[in-house]
């Protein structure tokens, strides 16, 4: 902290105290990857340096995990944060928190699934991904447990939304990852029975709101997107289309009703959403709840992989492999690259190159500015990898079934 | 008095531990921490006692969760000498406080291996080997003796093989396995045996099917049906309409009463119970056998099933159309979900068997989808122990 601060009155320096302290946890928010997708729920790392170039050499640390899972890490300050589930039912279920310097263990915590745990044979209770609001950890599972902990491994609360809401579940498994939204965890429990989504109270874990859902299983994950008017809103996407909820109450700011995917999520980006719709349909929300569709383009049509957005181009991947390029103002297609293998992880972004990791685990990195993208660089995993990865500062995270690899600058070479 | 941490101390005596979870057994678990407790610096045993209380009272849609959460840090703060009080406090438990219970003993066990404190094993032995202990207790009370001493938590998985914990049998079995395995390679005459011991105390599908297998490879004969012990005589009715999805909610004469010679209006013409028995290795009672491949309908299945005694049980099913089901006439679960996966003892509902007949139906709904991975119209089922032991009809 800056000297001159503590040359400050004491009485000022009480009154300052806590918007320097806020001041400094947005900034570590902004560094941090808190969630499926990023803060933004965008897949892009703004302050993110990894290397564009990777080798064996890039490997910082990799460990093995205790157990299975397609959820992505995220990272908090110095911490790595995952879930896992295993047993011979996936019903036991892990929370791990790892030293982001060295993948040390800090703590772990293990829970028994109060609902139910079958899954694809692909997948594992572990799917949704963790989020946090910087002060706790947030995890839900297949089997729709949830849990708070605090970045110490305190259990603040927990919730059986499978015992609770007994037909809320998928024999193929439940995706959707959570958001914290304003104080609020959003929980997208939809299936085709007891489908609802939940804003849980992040403090006591209660109910603040449910909403009754379609009932059509639904893997895509709610994010905070900033309406027009400046206010915040969740989005949740299902084969119906896409919803703007309040956070606080969960009532309905806008709706588009013109169907959309229930695997890849809607990506925000320079407040217009790139929704998995007929294709990819672009919608700008203004500020009095209407909305604008920009373009929409069959072409741009993505696979299990959500849209990304860098700058004026936007990308989907399909589950073939195929990096497919458009522009952002008009949904024109640019240009298609083949990439290596099949894919289900969503690419994601830092210092302008993208980071796609196959079911190979063959970690591909795209300078997208290449007249027609070019891959510039691998790094052959050797392990089946489903999840997202993530970045935080100049480091990428890729977790498969069995290991958690961090990947970037090796400072010990 | 307070809890205390006393290096080399005596374990806490069994007979100390509470058994039950209702007013008296508060009392016990007092009583039990002010007998085998001293002094500490960590938490007051009435304190523990108290916070284990609200742990346990947690409930349905997070109710109890803003004061389980400041009792977890005092639970969270016991010394490695409670851990068989903590762990005795999930007798009795639901699910929900189990699971704040188990936490807050990590929490402990983490504090304390952390400070090079070593756990209280033979105490954690003693309460794994009590039956009278919840089985996810038990349970976890053998892995943190694990986690101490694997070599000695492993001599103790023999005596497990036939216990009522789900959990420590399917170790048991896992263990009986790898040793046959290990000897499958030099000897496999040799291997058979041990593979049959498992197979007897076996429970879970997995294990059961990779023991089937293996059996199977060194020319034994495994009886399936068996050994999952699946309902395999069954009648059946149908079929009845179930377009657009409306029949799961729709109630056919069969659900309020079970006449064997009766004769109702189906989707397409007169329909009447006829007999029906699954001879399949994994009890599936099939409606495209007797009526064909078709789509948007439903099928009716009830079977008698004898008990000797007044029990409560699990009806266990595994089914990927749309299905209720009833015991006796009372409806126990339904689920309008299609094709998207089955499994073993997917769906488990406990129950309530009476002394002599018990009547079990099911109705199973076909949905309009074309796909070739939509054409099954079935459901598998058995009745087992709330352990999982499968249990037959007396007659």
């Amino acid at each position: 902290m800056n000297p001159s601060f503590f040359q400050l009155p004491k009485s000022l320096r009480r009154s300052l105290t806590p918007l320097v302290l806020s001041a400094v946890a947005s900034l570590s928010l902004q560094a941090d990857w808190t969630q499926f997708r990023g803060a933004g729920g965008d897949s892009l790392q703004p302050s993110g340096r990894v290397p564009s170039v990777l080798s064996t050499n890039s490997l910082v640390w990799s460990l093995p995990l205790p157990g299975r899972g397609i959820s992505s890490p995220i990272v908090v300050g110095d911490r790595v944060f995952l879930t896992s589930s295993s047993g011979g039912r996936q019903e036991r279920l892990h929370v791990l928190c790892y030293n982001l310097s060295d993948g040390s263990l800090r703590w772990e915590r293990k829970f028994w699934a109060t609902g139910r745990t079958m899954t694809h044979e692909k997948i594992s209770s572990a799917a949704p991904s963790p989020a946090s609001d910087g002060r706790a950890i947030y995890a839900l599972f297949s089997s729709n447990d949830c849990v708070a902990l605090d970045l110490d491994g305190n259990l603040i609360w927990y919730r059986g939304l499978g015992r609770d809401y007994p037909n809320a579940s998928n024999s193929l498994g439940m995706a959707s990852s959570l958001a914290v939204v304003d104080g609020v965890v959003v929980a997208q429990v939809e299936n085709d029975s007891e489908s609802f989504t939940a804003g849980l109270d992040a403090k006591s874990g209660l109910n603040v709101w449910k909403l009754d859902r379609p009932k059509k299983a639904n893997w895509t994950s709610p994010f905070a997107f900033r309406e027009a008017d400046g206010r915040t809103s969740v989005i949740l996407q299902s084969s119906k289309g896409v919803v703007a909820v309040d956070p606080k109450t969960g009532k309905t700011r806008w709706n588009y009703a013109d169907g959309a995917s229930t695997l890849p999520s809607t990506t925000p980006a320079g407040g217009r959403l790139y929704v998995p719709s007929q294709g990819l349909t672009v919608l700008e929300p203004a500020a009095d709840g209407t909305l604008k569709q920009v373009w929409r383009s069959a072409q741009l049509r993505p696979g299990t992989a959500s849209p990304v957005v860098l700058g004026e181009r936007v990308f989907t991947l399909n589950d073939g492999g195929i990096l497919t390029c458009g522009d952002t103002k008009d949904g024109r297609r640019l240009w298609q690259l083949r990439l290596k293998g099949a894919f289900s992880a969503t690419p994601v972004s830092a210092g302008g190159f993208l980071y796609c990791v196959n079911e190979d685990g063959l970690v591909q990195v795209v300078d997208p500015n290449a007249p027609s993208g070019a891959v510039v660089s691998e790094l052959p995993l050797k392990d089946i990898i489903v999840g997202t990865p993530s970045i935080a500062g100049d480091s990428l995270f890729v977790r498969s079934d069995k290991r958690l690899w961090r990947i970037g600058r090796n400072s010990a070479l | 008095m307070m809890i205390g941490f006393h290096p080399g101390g005596p374990a806490h005596p069994a007979s100390a531990q509470p058994r039950r979870t209702h007013r008296p057994r508060a009392f016990l678990l007092g009583l039990a921490l002010s007998a085998t407790l001293t002094v500490s610096n960590s938490i007051h045993a009435a304190d523990l006692g108290s916070a284990l209380k609200e742990l346990k009272a947690v409930a349905a849609e997070g109710k109890g969760n803003p004061t389980a959460s400041a009792a977890w840090k005092r639970v969270a703060a016991a010394d490695g000498r409670s851990l068989p009080i903590l762990l005795a406090a999930m007798d009795g438990a639901n699910d929900y406080s189990l699971n704040w219970i188990r936490s807050a003993i990590e929490a402990v066990v983490q504090r304390e291996t952390s400070q090079g404190r070593a756990l209280p094993v033979d105490a954690l032995l003693r309460f794994a080997r009590d039956t009278k202990h919840h089985p996810r207790a038990r349970h976890l009370a053998f892995e943190l003796v694990s986690q101490q001493d694997k070599a000695l938590a492993q001599k103790q998985l023999p005596g497990f093989l036939n216990d009522p914990s789900p959990d420590l049998r399917r170790e048991a079995v896992a263990a009986l396995i790898a040793q046959g395995v290990e000897t499958v390679a030099k000897n496999k005459e040799a291997a058979i045996p041990i593979f049959q011991k498992a197979l007897a105390s076996v429970r879970d599908a997995d294990q059961v099917e990779d023991l089937a297998t293996r059996l199977k490879e060194l020319g034994q004969k495994v009886d399936l049906p068996r050994v999952f012990g699946w309902v395999t005589q069954w009648r059946l009715i149908g079929p009845f309409d179930n377009t657009a999805g409306a029949g799961f909610e729709k109630a056919y004469p069969p659900e309020t009463s079970i006449d064997p010679n009766a004769e109702y209006d189906g989707k397409a013409g007169k329909v009447k119970w006829s007999d029906y028995t699954t001879k399949s290795d994994y009890g599936l009672v099939d409606f495209n056998t007797p009526y064909g491949a078709i789509k948007e309908v439903t099928g009716y299945a009830v079977a008698e099933f004898w008990s000797d005694t007044a029990r409560r049980v699990e009806i266990r099913l595994g089914c990927k159309d749309g299905w209720k089901v009833w015991a006796n006439g009372k409806f126990l679960f339904g689920r309008d979900e299609y094709h998207r996966g089955v499994e073993i003892d997917q769906y488990r509902m406990p129950v309530d068997l009476q002394k002599g007949r018990n009547v079990i139906l099911v109705k199973c709904c076909q949905n309009e989808q074309k796909e070739d991975w939509t054409k099954e119209w079935e459901f598998q089922l058995r009745v087992t122990d709330l352990s999982g032991n499968p249990i037959f009809s007396s007659r």
